[in-house]
């Protein structure tokens, strides 16, 4: 059958013209996508990287609830100017309890996956409740009422927890039941400054920077 | 099939034409609202759902699956039922993806500015919400395609292949990206993790662009420039073989978002390599609409709905054309997590998809009235609203993105940056309020539009139109048709 003589009969038949689509829309899919999910090298956590304490995953969860990552990337390219600028480049080992990953597409505020231990615990604390008092020309927005709010609010780190260990996450029995009584007393904003300081506390293991660019 | 057909489903098209024109308008005001956050950050008034993540992100929410693809629905059941001489399948099923949409958009927006985000870009909305807008889906996808099966011509039109690839690659991309375990109602994590997470978030991000806004907008423009300009397609072959040359090689160019990235550097290329050959699709597709019009540019001194269906196919032409460039590495370097990305984004969103759907309403809602535009003269002045508004911004954003990439990248002589990110940052805020400008002028037109369409509608008559029965007709569009093969 010629193609032509194929197409018409495709585009008089709409299971055809379906079926068409769905094969020649997934082939792409199948030999780029498919394989790199199951490709363990991209999945396997460096050596010492560690899932995030309750209380970092709580600040992770609140990062995610603010879309932060719409104008802070995670995501150190091996340019020399980046490395210069943010520290070691990103490697998929460091990524792998990161569910969803937040590497985000844009950078209205600066990248964030070595900001760990670059300013101290008051700095970020000033910072996120209002960031013109540290930063004159910042234009991020203030965030006051973290430092109101319970880190465990919602009563539901167990859960949350669960359901990563039920992805892959090694969280311990004991880490699991001991998280609310780790939360107690912590706000968000306590939350928040322990997920920004452990960012990066990875890049030691990340062995030389071949930063070419 | 049926010859007892009494008249089309056109309610349902008014609808989602009303919806999407709502939607458009309160979409446009967050983006606006959110471009005026970064030129003066306290104007969140200490509220955490106007803060500037929250209200992005239920901007673009809202003008892609709010407007976008209210107004694809829309106008996919009006062409189908005219290209297939066919009353709409299953007008309840039909209603039901209406009520089913348009409370997915309202309660969807409603959980973004209250926080509930599945973080990530473009599929935010959180795992209730995810499987809703798999049912819908999945039913719009029964009445179109029943519509499809039940026709009385013997081809399937072009435009309807365009629609139906929107719908079945989009219900792949959206069931697979958004594959998720809840931990609680408001709360899930993604079945894949890093590396592997960011390579389906773009294989979905990128194809979102392609199938929602370049396919199904490109169905919309096979049906609607065609009847607009009065005129055939210029290439019926053409359009055949860009749709299965777009079908095929679009799907493959999403790691062109993770250049440089932790992800495979084959991965990389691979995405270079066939984002490089989309553009001839893409192009193929523009120049078949540009010669189909070719031959009645007289109409558009007067016409202000195909001015505006024109000017979309020029910005589609330039957007697809951008991307591609975009997508080469070392072009990339530069643009990449710049401001040059939102220029991209918008020269395609307003210039090519918000045009196209303008223009199309400009048609459809007097046919569906049954009465003449209200006013041409403020259609006119809506085009140049919208064309000055989409310059505006697409000129300031490639402008603040050179400057920052450049700004960042610059090394002094000792190989030490040059300038600190607070110093660059600063040098954005002129090309921030030229935005704000420009955004304003775009919603400012889209205004003007709303109301000139509520008064072509206020006090129409209902209007029923019968599928054409005439046996000779049928059968001389059917000849034609395998003739243009």
């Amino acid at each position: 059958m010629s193609f032509l003589g194929l197409h018409k009969a495709i585009e008089r038949n709409t299971g055809l013209l379906v079926f068409g689509i769905l094969v020649v829309a997934s082939i792409g899919g199948l030999v780029q996508v498919l394989p790199t999910t199951l490709d363990d090298s991209l999945s396997a956590p460096s050596k010492d990287v560690v899932p995030y304490t309750p209380l970092e995953l709580i600040g992770r969860d609140i990062y995610i609830r603010e879309s932060c990552s719409v104008c802070h990337s995670q995501q150190v390219r091996p340019l020399l100017a980046e490395v210069k600028r943010y520290g070691p480049y990103a490697r998929s080992g460091e990524f792998a309890y990161d569910r969803p990953f937040l590497w985000g597409s844009k950078r209205t505020g600066p990248d964030l996956l070595r900001e760990g231990a670059k300013y101290s615990d008051t700095w970020h604390r000033v910072h996120m409740t209002n960031p013109r008092v540290v930063v004159a020309s910042s234009i991020m927005p203030a965030y006051p009422w973290l430092a109101e709010r319970a880190a465990n609010a919602s009563a539901d780190i167990e859960a949350r927890l669960r359901a990563l260990r039920m992805l892959g996450t090694p969280y311990a029995d004991d880490v699991i039941e001991g998280a609310p009584k780790a939360l107690e007393g912590k706000t968000e904003l306590d939350a928040m400054v322990a997920y920004l300081q452990s960012l990066g506390r990875h890049a030691g293991d990340v062995p030389d920077q071949h930063a070419g660019h | 099939m049926s010859a007892r057909v009494l008249h089309y489903e056109d309610r349902i098209v008014t609808a989602f034409t009303a919806c999407s024109i709502l939607w458009a308008i309160l979409g446009m005001t967050a983006g606006v609202y959110a471009a005026a956050e970064l030129v003066w950050p306290e104007l969140n008034l200490g509220l955490p759902w106007l803060t500037f993540g929250r209200l992005r992100t239920g901007h673009t929410n809202l003008v892609l699956f709010g407007f976008g693809v209210s107004a694809l629905i829309g106008t996919s059941f009006y062409s189908v039922q005219r290209t297939s001489h066919a009353r709409l399948f299953a007008p309840r099923l039909a209603w039901f993806v209406f009520y089913a949409w348009q409370a997915t958009i309202v309660l969807g927006a409603w959980s973004l500015l209250a926080g509930w985000n599945g973080g990530k870009e473009y599929a935010e909305l959180e795992w209730p919400f995810d499987i809703a807008i798999a049912v819908a889906w999945v039913a719009y996808g029964v009445v179109f395609f029943g519509t499809i099966a039940r026709r009385t011509v013997g081809p399937i039109y072009i435009s309807n292949w365009f629609y139906g690839s929107l719908i079945i690659v989009i219900a792949m991309l959206h069931i697979v990206n958004n594959l998720e375990l809840p931990a609680t109602l408001g709360k899930s994590y993604s079945l894949f993790a890093g590396a592997q997470d960011a390579i389906v978030q773009w294989w979905y991000g990128h194809n979102a662009v392609g199938f929602l806004l370049t396919g199904g907008f490109l169905g919309m423009l096979y049906y609607f420039l065609p009847k607009q300009s009065e005129q055939p397609i210029w290439s019926y072959r053409l359009s055949i073989v860009a749709f299965w040359a777009f079908v095929y090689s679009y799907i493959w160019a999403g790691p062109h978002h993770l250049h440089y990235s932790a992800i495979p550097e084959w991965v990389q290329s691979l995405g270079v390599v066939m984002s490089l050959i989309l553009l001839a699709p893409s192009w193929a597709t523009m120049i078949n609409g540009v010669m189909t019009v070719s031959k009645a540019w007289q109409k558009l001194r007067t016409d202000p709905a195909l001015k505006f269906i024109v000017l979309s196919l020029a910005f589609y032409g330039l957007a697809t054309f951008e991307g591609p460039m975009l997508a080469i590495r070392s072009v990339n370097v530069m643009s990449h997590f710049t401001e040059w990305t939102i220029g991209h984004v918008h020269s395609g969103a307003l210039g090519w998809n918000a045009l196209i759907t303008f223009g199309t309403f400009y048609y459809l809602v007097p046919k569906l009235a049954g009465r003449p535009l209200y006013s041409v003269a403020l259609a006119n002045l809506h085009f140049w609203l919208a064309l000055a508004g989409t310059m505006l911004y697409i000129i300031s954003m490639w402008a603040a993105g050179l400057s920052q990439s450049l700004l960042w990248l610059s090394l002094d002589d000792l190989g030490e940056v040059r300038y600190s990110f607070v110093d660059v940052m600063r040098a954005m805020a002129p090309y921030y309020l030229l935005r704000l400008v420009g955004g304003l002028l775009f919603l400012g037109g889209t205004v003007l539009m709303a109301e000139n369409l509520r008064r072509t509608f206020a006090g129409a008559r209902t209007v029923a139109v019968a599928p054409p029965v005439l046996a000779a007709a049928r059968h001389a569009v059917t000849q034609s048709a395998e003739r243009s093969l």
